[in-house]
């Protein structure tokens, strides 16, 4: 099933730690939803002045129930867009597309898997720790953030997995530190078969970096779901890319929204994100005249 | 100009057929609602959301000889009522895009306006000359490109080197196809590129591209985006386009037009089409609203229905009809009739406005 344009009702927007969680009346999304697929919501209104969509990962659906197909998902203030999303009132609506994007692969049998997810970027783990739990994975968590208020999911992390590690940068819960830093430690001591991560852009390069040199360099695969501004969330306006490298071994700038936003570690170029790495299809060579509008 | 009879604006008369149908050159179509280059990709990606061949057509991504990667993001910075874009035309390749693209337009039975970017009137002609045999509906050439044997000085800013290449595109496109040249709103006048445009054989003209436009964040304190500059587009710019397609289309009144600049309603487009516009294309709209296409065609129609307007051909540069006297609705006054001298109008609210010359 495509994606779906609906206008959503506001059911709830509720305050959880340092982040705000908004759940959505949207029939048509949440029935088709797989983890790791995010939504885009219009922002201020159908004459409002900000015109491009903002994406959020989906944090958990319920297709049943009194309300219908609800969505729910977490964000947090950060400007005019998440601003006007936080002023919104139960009944009010909210035009919604989704749900987009390539959802986390799952593995064919059960595996050891491990989900680490850096503050609110966690969101999306947790309908993944379902999936997987049903198909008989074992799941353990690494969960991140830069202080105690800002990690995300900490109670349902530890209903769900065998274990959780838990880190902050300043030490105010779990280890001090990053999720890098803890997670050889936990590759090694569930044998792990599979690393699926979600957060900021630093430590998903962090978490595959780790995870491609895991046994004694032998590495284990490595899903990330990455954050990339967008404007529209479906895949014209050409914003979301960054360097991936195809099933030929060519690099190209591939779109974040519908060729991912799960992709697998090792495809990412890590070493060049910002940037059109010189030997990607069509990279214009250094000096020469750029491109029209 | 067609002789037609207003209604008052918002009488409730929703049920008057409208025959949405217009002409572009030698292409009729039966709405004239299109998709914007470089907001559609090639169609694909919008078809969930709209029925594709229900509005005027599709205008592709522009298309290159090659492969192009692009710039570096960031690539899009919003503005008020607007945005900026520094994409850099990343796109296949014809080749790829007639292998992949152009088939399933085809095949879905889209009309494909394929649009066509290059950095030398060579790249143009010989771009044109691989649409010969395609199902092509229209070729939009996208002269906003900076001519590299030029010192990168964009065509479209230029009249001799916007007419060089509409010149060689038309020489080498499928002749039955009729060609377009999209102009940039960043010139001194116009109107004078559209002649230079229409002169060297171009069918029709879409008005307007994006303007060059830039943010800086306060934070960083640099640029926003990685190209520094970037097209502005969105409801920011429609007053600018509207005010292009209006000059040009006074100067050229028998050149067909697609009017473009942040047309977010179907009154919006109306104003193009009043303006002279014979056909809109939705962008960045799409970005807000991705079913926008089919939306602003179904509220084009009821923005006409409403005003008892039976064709859309017949309200195409309607606006610049001159000012008619109107006689007030009002009753006068007991007493001497009023004095309206031949070059005054009258308001709605009856008040006489006076000109010194007709305008």
């Amino acid at each position: 099933m495509p994606a779906v344009q609906v206008r959503g009702e506001v059911l709830s927007v509720k305050q959880t730690g340092a982040y705000l969680a908004m759940t959505l009346v949207a029939s048509g999304i949440a029935e088709q939803t797989r983890p790791g697929q995010f939504v885009a919501l219009a922002v201020s209104g159908d004459d409002g002045s900000m015109l491009l969509r903002r994406a959020f990962s989906i944090h958990q659906v319920a297709s049943r129930g009194v309300y219908g197909g609800t969505i729910e998902f977490i964000f947090s203030v950060s400007g005019k867009g998440t601003a006007w999303l936080a002023g919104r009132h139960p009944h009010d609506p909210v035009d919604v597309v989704g749900p987009l994007g390539r959802p986390f692969a799952l593995p064919k049998d059960p595996a050891n898997c491990v989900l680490v997810g850096g503050g609110y970027g966690a969101a999306p783990l947790f309908m993944l720790a379902d999936a997987l739990r049903k198909r008989g994975c074992r799941v353990d968590f690494v969960l991140g953030a830069a202080n105690a208020d800002r990690l995300f999911g900490a109670l349902d992390a530890k209903r769900m997995a065998a274990t959780v590690a838990f880190t902050t940068d300043d030490g105010s819960y779990g280890e001090e530190g990053r999720v890098s830093d803890v997670l050889p430690g936990v590759i090694d001591r569930v044998r792990a078969d599979v690393v699926y991560a979600c957060g900021p852009m630093a430590m998903l390069e962090a978490v595959y970096a780790v995870s491609a040199e895991a046994y004694g360099g032998a590495g284990i695969p490595t899903q990330v779901a990455v954050e990339e501004s967008m404007a529209c969330g479906i895949g014209v306006c050409m914003t979301c890319v960054l360097p991936v490298i195809g099933d030929d071994g060519q690099t190209r700038m591939v779109r974040s929204c519908v060729e991912g936003p799960v992709f697998a570690g090792d495809r990412i170029r890590w070493d060049a994100l910002g940037t059109v790495p010189a030997d990607t299809v069509g990279a214009i060579a250094a000096g020469a005249t750029t491109a029209a509008r | 100009m067609p002789d037609v009879v207003l209604r008052t604006t918002g009488a409730d008369s929703p049920d008057v057929e409208v025959d949405m149908s217009t002409t572009l050159g030698s292409l009729d179509v039966p709405d004239p609602v299109f998709t914007a280059s470089g907001c559609a990709a090639a169609g694909l990606e919008l078809a969930p959301f709209n029925d594709l061949t229900a509005i005027g057509g599709v205008v592709t991504k522009s298309i290159q000889l090659a492969a192009r990667s692009g710039r570096p993001t960031p690539r899009m910075a919003e503005t008020p009522s607007g945005m900026l874009n520094s994409i850099g035309l990343q796109g296949p390749g014809i080749d790829v895009f007639l292998d992949r693209d152009r088939p399933w337009l085809e095949e879905q039975g889209v009309r494909a306006v394929v649009s066509i970017a290059g950095g030398s009137v060579d790249e143009f002609a010989k771009l044109a000359g691989k649409l010969r045999g395609q199902p092509v509906a229209l070729i939009e050439v996208n002269i906003s490109c900076p001519n590299v044997e030029d010192r990168g000085q964009v065509f479209a800013c230029d009249p001799n080197a916007a007419a060089a290449v509409i010149q060689a595109v038309r020489r080498t496109a499928p002749s039955q196809v009729p060609v377009f040249a999209k102009l940039s709103p960043d010139v001194t006048d116009i109107v004078s590129i559209a002649r230079a445009c229409v002169g060297a054989g171009a069918d029709g003209l879409s008005l307007i591209n994006t303007t060059l436009g830039m943010v800086i964040d306060p934070e960083t304190m640099r640029p926003t985006l990685a190209g520094v500059t970037g097209g502005l587009s969105g409801p920011a710019i429609r007053p600018l386009a509207l005010r292009c397609v209006w000059q040009v289309h006074a100067a050229l009144p028998d050149t067909p037009l697609m009017g473009i600049g942040g047309i977010r309603s179907g009154t919006d487009a109306l104003e193009f089409i009043l303006a002279g516009a014979s056909a809109v294309q939705v962008g960045t709209v799409i970005f807000n609203d991705p079913s926008a296409p089919t939306r602003i065609s179904h509220e084009l129609r009821a923005a006409l229905a409403a005003r008892g307007i039976a064709r859309l051909r017949d309200v195409i540069g309607l606006a610049h009809r001159p000012p008619q006297l109107r006689v007030p609705e009002t009753p006068d006054p007991p007493g001497d009739e009023p004095v309206i001298p031949d070059t005054a109008v009258v308001d709605r609210s009856g008040h006489v406005v006076t000109f010194e010359d007709a305008p």
